[in-house]
């Protein structure tokens, strides 16, 4: 049953797609000028033709263009023509550099404010207020500051992926049953062995969902981000394409920067399942 | 002077903080009660009258107000590996198969026991219950009753000098619940465990208790009857009805929870006659074979 359905669906995923570039072919046809009574000699001369080709990419450009980046991912030819490969892993280093550094600092505090109510009054405020900063706000600030436009994007987004990271790891360990405190409690289990074997597996699923949202919005600030402090990176690449009107390039990037967001998403999803249980 | 008992409980009392603008409110008041090593004693009473928190105060997860426990002449002050808790929701980490929760008790308990000699005191008190076939399941594959065999196992299994059951049946259906009593009754026979249980169900208490407290309702409740059961041991669910002191000792404790304190069952019992067999107050539990 349940596999059937899978292939139904994958079928009418595939149906869409035909329905769409077909569309899409159609709509980027070259299309037949109408020149009037202009001699076609004339037209000739003054360069019009009665065929004129689309401005947009049609798939087949898309689809030269991704066999081109994807047949030589990482070379490096000067600093403003790499390889999608070394773009992809500027932006995918400084994604995780900034995460792990968020994980680091959420993770402990996270649990400091759901074990404490003390803290979590005391820092409610400021994380109420920081938390709908946008990211890139901050970036002037980390320019100056850092003098280093890599580190201030990792800054940038060490700071987004903070907040969700913090406020479920406080949640899950502040809603972990008391029932399985009171166990650890009559077994006289100290408090480290308590926080690592009841309250961390406890709180793990949502902590990991925090982390998963995070890392969504990681990768969307990265793109932005190296858009506005250049050098390196997806973002970047995107934005020099748009400055050399290249636009199958762009589509690429845009296709690509889905991709890598559906499978980081997959990997925390196969993480917080690998972490999650049934409650009875 | 007599030795003191086993564990003693002093003058026992709980009262809840005042919420804003009103009286604080005094559960419990004046317990006194003991426990002799071995002994099997059952808490009765309605909802509302402490009962858990009586049990946490001896489990040491809650403190009184006023008022003492001592357990072989030293004050109850906190939790400790002394004393076993079955909860009242099996409280099983969820995360964790059968092997690893009773595990994690084993070695809270015995610190310096080495892998095999953890496995073998969890597959011992595992096998037990009865659940080997199961101990390496995660407790959302088990049945109510199975969960709840493993908080006992997990309880036996740091060897506790008193169990603490707070309603460990109560969320069972009444053949499950049949059947681990059984199992609890052999366990504690063979291991001569010193429990102290809260239920409110008399036939369990009758079938499994030596002593009953009977409490008052709260707020302000009281122990007003500590009663010896009068069946003899070992008692036995399919037989126990047949004792000539079944009825008139479960009409006394159904009559309690009915009406109130009354003339304890010991004054009722002078010179060592059982009371006239009323008619049974209610229709007597119907006895599941097997």
């Amino acid at each position: 049953m349940s596999q059937s359905l899978r292939l139904r669906g994958g079928i009418v995923s595939i149906l869409i797609l035909l329905v769409f570039l077909g569309a899409w072919w159609g709509a980027t046809l070259p299309t037949q000028v109408d020149l009037g009574d202009m001699d076609p000699e004339y037209a000739a001369m003054m360069g019009l033709d009665t065929v004129k080709e689309s401005d947009i990419p049609t798939p087949g450009d898309i689809g030269s263009a991704i066999w081109t980046h994807l047949s030589d991912p990482f070379y490096v030819a000067g600093s403003n023509d790499m390889g999608i490969g070394i773009q992809l892993a500027h932006s995918l280093w400084r994604v995780l550099a900034g995460f792990a550094l968020a994980a680091l600092v959420a993770v402990p505090l996270g649990f400091l404010i759901g074990m404490s109510p003390l803290m979590h009054k005391a820092l409610d405020p400021y994380i109420q207020i920081l938390k709908p900063i946008s990211p890139l706000a901050w970036m002037p600030l980390a320019l100056y500051i850092i003098q280093d436009a890599s580190i201030s994007s990792i800054f940038v987004i060490f700071i987004c992926s903070i907040w969700p990271m913090m406020v479920n790891t406080a949640y899950g360990v502040a809603s972990v049953r008391d029932d399985w405190l009171a166990v650890a409690k009559t077994l006289e289990v100290g408090p480290i062995k308590k926080a690592f074997k009841v309250i961390l597996p406890a709180a793990a699923p949502t902590i990991l969902t925090g982390m998963r949202i995070s890392m969504g919005i990681a990768w969307l600030v990265i793109v932005a981000a190296e858009m506005l402090v250049g050098g390196t990176g997806i973002g970047y690449f995107i934005w020099n394409e748009w400055n050399n009107l290249d636009l199958a390039n762009v589509i690429f990037a845009i296709l690509l920067i889905g991709v890598v967001g559906m499978i980081l998403d997959m990997i925390f999803g196969l993480l917080g399942k690998a972490v999650s249980y049934k409650e009875v | 002077m007599t030795t003191p008992a086993f564990i003693q409980v002093d003058g026992l009392e709980k009262t809840f903080p005042a919420p804003m603008g009103q009286e604080p409110v005094t559960v419990f008041q004046n317990l006194d009660f003991e426990i002799e090593k071995g002994e099997f004693v059952c808490l009765i009473g309605h909802s509302g009258c402490g009962k858990s928190t009586i049990l946490n105060i001896l489990a040491g997860l809650d403190a009184a107000t006023d008022g003492y426990v001592f357990m072989e002449n030293r004050q109850v002050t906190g939790p400790g590996l002394d004393r076993g808790v079955v909860f009242q929701g099996h409280a099983l980490m969820p995360w964790l198969t059968v092997r690893e929760n009773v595990a994690f008790a084993v070695k809270s308990r015995f610190k310096r026991h080495s892998k095999d000699e953890v496995n073998a005191q969890v597959e011992k008190y595992v096998d037990m219950v009865g659940l080997t076939p199961a101990i390496d399941k995660k407790p959302h594959q088990l049945s109510g009753g199975m969960r709840q065999r493993v908080g006992i196992a997990r309880a036996f299994a740091i060897e506790p000098k008193m169990l603490l059951m707070d309603e460990p049946f109560g969320a069972l259906d009444a053949l499950t619940r049949g059947v681990i009593q059984d199992e609890l009754l052999a366990i504690c026979q063979a291991t001569n465990q010193t429990v102290f249980m809260i239920t409110h169900d008399v036939d369990e208490a009758i079938l499994l208790a030596d002593k009953i407290l009977l409490m008052t309702n709260g707020p302000f409740a009281e122990v007003a009857e500590c009663a010896y059961n009068p069946l003899t041991k070992p008692r036995s669910r399919q037989e126990m009805h047949h004792d000539e002191h079944y009825y008139p000792f479960r009409n006394h404790l159904m009559d309690f929870l009915v009406n109130g304190p009354s003339t304890p069952y010991a004054d009722k019992l002078e010179g060592n006659e059982p009371p006239p067999v009323e008619a049974p107050a209610d229709r007597p539990r119907r006895v599941v074979n097997g």
